[in-house]
């Protein structure tokens, strides 16, 4: 541990900050796996649960489909075309959409939402196995990409590190 | 103060990729040419202005003082609709990082495995199933990606757009996933100011003429006013009925031009609910899709990539964390060893 730790300006995010900066610090960036999306159902967004092989070290199975499914989910939520999005639409379209200057989209909301999660999701259980997820808004809702990192110290949070790059297929 | 560079601060909008021009700092978005959509704002304005000014002070006294006070709820509407067209994002797609690119050429190379030195390598073409459907899904080697089903790439814009319809110079962009509907309601609410002003203006040339006035010079913008609603209404009404039809069957302009749902070969458009009404609720009463493309973040060129939304960041929209572009392996030690400075010397 380098014991760097940034004066975070919003304190209740300290600590959350302060363990994935200690995975960045101490690890190099080994892999970056992308989860592609499923288009079985048309183009609502919705991504593949099939577990890449790069990760089968790395983590359990069932631990990667159902943060997968979970967030196809959400994903489902905020696309959902029901009472509540007529609504919405109808009382958005009769005040020629200035009404969404002051309040949020039903999807702004779960993309909040989405975000939590996968902070969550993480802190929790993938920042201890050297993997991060990246929110897919952030790829442009096309992929969820995982970064494998490699861990160079000796702290061992990861296992199997220096097999994990052998394995890719490069 | 401190070691933390002293530069100003660069949003994302500055450095995306593509031929589009952003305005009030990244907020308003939009193609390049924009002639033509100074030519419809011309239209609109001056001819309601011309209406305003010459036929409503008659026509609210003479017939009812509700009649501009109706034009101008609809003139407002109009042009809600045509600012929100022309200015939100289409439903851009973000070009793909380099790593994400190459995961992808390694996937294609795979699926393609060995190609004999000089023949051509076949074309990228990936096949999903719809609704059981095959859809194709064609690589864009500009953009770096395969495009989801219903985008296309603008070669004007020079993006990828989602739900792709066509890119309407009239109003100045693409028209999208995010902005069909606004789109449509633009058209939709100017064929009827187009025809409320059209109606009103042959009501007020009637009535002048029961009076027996001899105010020509106010009957010359009259007839300005009908020769150009009278143009407008054919084109306007008719791309109205034209989206109509397409909005009752799902269809975008894009793929009606290039008959992808024809019927031909069997094929039939997978995203039809099959129902009209279903169609017309999806289109216009879905919702409303955030943009992708975070124009406003700020670029942190000191941050490593991949930071999840877990890290605090200075970027004003609600979005997640803002992320940088371009990195590769040994930026990111680099990066964490800048980063270690910057934050030894404890301020931020």
């Amino acid at each position: 541990m380098q014991g760097l730790v940034p004066t975070a300006t919003d304190g209740n995010m300290a600590t959350e900050f302060h363990n994935l900066q200690e995975l960045r610090h101490s690890a190099s960036l080994a892999n970056k796996v992308f989860i592609q999306r499923d288009y079985s159902e048309g183009t609502t967004c919705k991504f593949q649960t099939k577990f890449p092989s790069e990760l089968e070290s790395r983590i359990e199975r069932t631990l990667f489909e159902d943060t997968v499914k979970t967030l196809n989910n959400y994903y489902a939520e905020a696309e959902k075309i029901g009472g509540q999005s007529y609504l919405e639409g109808c009382l958005a379209c009769a005040t020629a959409y200035l009404i969404f200057l002051c309040m949020e989209t039903r999807y702004e909301k779960v993309l909040k939402k989405i975000a939590k999660y996968i902070q969550e999701q993480n802190e929790k259980i993938y920042a201890p196995r050297g993997l991060l997820i990246t929110d897919p808004i952030e790829r442009g809702m096309r992929v969820i990409e995982i970064s494998i990192y490699e861990d160079r110290g000796s702290s061992g949070s990861s296992s199997g590190s220096s097999s994990v790059s052998g394995s890719t297929a490069r | 103060m401190s070691a933390v560079m002293i530069t100003r601060k660069v949003r994302k909008w500055e450095k995306l990729p593509g031929k589009n021009t952003f305005c009030c700092d990244g907020r308003v978005m939009m193609a390049r040419q924009k002639g033509v959509f100074y030519l419809t704002l011309f239209l609109i304005v001056g001819t309601c202005a011309l209406f305003f000014a010459f036929e409503c002070p008659y026509l609210a006294v003479h017939l009812s003082p509700t009649i501009p006070v109706f034009a101008a709820l609809l003139f407002l509407f109009v042009m809600a609709m045509l600012l929100r067209t022309s200015f939100s994002d289409p439903g851009v797609l973000p070009r793909a990082l380099p790593e994400e690119a190459t995961f992808i050429e390694m996937e294609i190379e795979a699926a393609n495995g060995n190609v004999p030195a000089g023949q051509r390598p076949p074309p990228r073409i990936r096949n999903v199933q719809i609704n059981n459907q095959i859809v194709k899904l064609k690589y864009c080697y500009t953009c770096k990606i395969f495009r989801p089903p219903r985008a296309s790439h603008c070669s004007i814009c020079d993006n990828c757009v989602d739900r792709f319809d066509h890119h309407c110079p009239w109003v100045g962009n693409c028209v999208g996933k995010r902005n069909y509907r606004y789109f449509y309601l633009f058209t939709l609410s100017l064929s009827l100011l187009t025809i409320y002003i059209f109606t009103f203006d042959i009501v007020h040339v009637v009535m002048r003429k029961y009076q027996l006035s001899n105010q020509r010079e106010q009957t010359g913008f009259t007839v300005l006013e009908v020769l150009v609603c009278f143009f407008t209404l054919w084109s306007v009404v008719g791309l109205t009925g034209f989206h109509t039809y397409l909005i009752s069957l799902n269809q975008t302009t894009n793929e009606d031009i290039k008959g992808s749902w024809s019927g031909k070969n069997r094929v039939q458009n997978p995203y039809s609910h099959k129902n009209i009404l279903k169609n017309c609720c999806e289109v216009l009463c879905g919702p409303t899709y955030p943009s992708v493309l975070d124009r406003r973040g700020v670029m942190q060129e000191d941050s490593p990539v991949s930071a999840a939304s877990a890290a605090p960041s200075s970027s004003s929209s609600t979005n997640p964390v803002p992320q940088t572009t371009v990195r590769t392996h040994t930026h990111i030690n680099l990066n964490i060893k800048s980063r270690a400075i910057t934050e030894g010397v404890g301020e931020k």
